[in-house]
């Protein structure tokens, strides 16, 4: 049996609005985890990304690739899907002998690109402080009763949520992008 | 609304985005202990009118665990700090202590 093609979880479901939402992906979803001091961390996640190892609350961008900071011990490495057992291997070699996790986590979320008014659409969702927003942060929040994360940086924004609830945040999304509700 | 600054990675988090983990620095009793400790860390909370302690969680965030000193009776924050201390920090007691003077001090 052969595996069946990556699918998203919405089949790329699309809204037309003030803002417009479209579901994208399916990307490929590294989870890393590993103590901020590992020797060859940076190297690691360079070699899966192109990135350079983000700051606290930074996602960084180096062509289709991005690294993303979640905690003081997680990263989120985001790629092209077919691309993710090279970048788990570039890993795997990088933090050889070093206490680390790295797990392909791509089918456990759903993506959204928001173009247009993105902050209008996320304000009415989020409790997050949108003047107090990094350049180029992605803000872990909640959008309504469940968690998500995005970054506005560039255009369009994402947002990312995980794939049980995709459902549930395309149409939050959809409803708060309604032409004439602009905020 | 309480805002509380999570001090692992820096968000000034509303409630909403945190979970409530009630009173910090509890002294753990397990299985080899009597009864009667057994029963005061289950049970025996201090439930202060005024500075207290708590254990919080940013769960719609990072989800790592910290701790807050705060006032029950204002909702006045006095700060946050990490998870990794079995006492408040000197820095949180100092804060405690230039707004409330005549805190009798954490025992
Ligand atoms: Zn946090």
């Amino acid at each position: 049996m052969s595996n069946p093609a990556p699918a998203s979880a919405l089949n790329g479901a699309a809204f037309t609005g003030y803002a417009n939402i479209r579901e994208i992906g399916p990307l490929g979803m590294i989870t890393l985890r590993a103590a901020p001091d590992v020797a060859g961390l940076a190297a690691a996640i360079t070699a899966a990304t192109g990135c350079a190892i983000p700051q606290m609350r930074d996602i960084e961008t180096a062509g289709d690739r991005r690294a993303a900071w979640m905690s003081p011990d997680e990263y989120l490495l985001i790629m092209p899907h077919a691309d993710v057992p090279a970048a788990l291997d570039a890993i795997a070699k990088a933090l050889s002998g070093q206490h680390h996790l790295a797990l392909d986590v791509s089918d456990a979320r759903a993506v959204f690109a928001i173009d247009g008014m993105a902050q209008s659409v996320l304000a009415k969702l989020s409790p997050t402080d949108f003047a107090a927003l990094g350049p180029k942060e992605m803000r872990r929040t909640r959008l309504a009763q469940v968690p998500a994360a995005f970054w506005v940086e560039g255009a369009p924004a994402t947002v990312i949520c995980f794939r049980s609830v995709a459902q549930y945040v395309f149409d939050l999304l959809s409803h708060a992008a309604k032409e004439g509700t602009q905020i | 609304m309480l805002t509380l600054t999570c001090p692992y990675c820096g968000i000034r988090a509303c409630e909403t985005e945190l979970s409530p983990g009630y009173e910090a620095h509890l002294k753990r009793f397990g299985p080899t202990s009597t009864d009667e400790e057994f029963e005061v860390y289950m049970f025996a909370r201090k439930n202060p009118k005024g500075v207290h302690f708590e254990r919080w969680r940013h769960t719609y965030g990072c989800g790592k665990w910290f701790l807050a000193a705060r006032c029950t009776a204002t909702l006045e924050v006095f700060g946050t700090y990490p998870a990794q201390v079995s006492q408040p920090p000197a820095d949180i007691i100092a804060a405690i202590i230039k707004k409330r003077p005549d805190w009798k001090g954490y025992a």
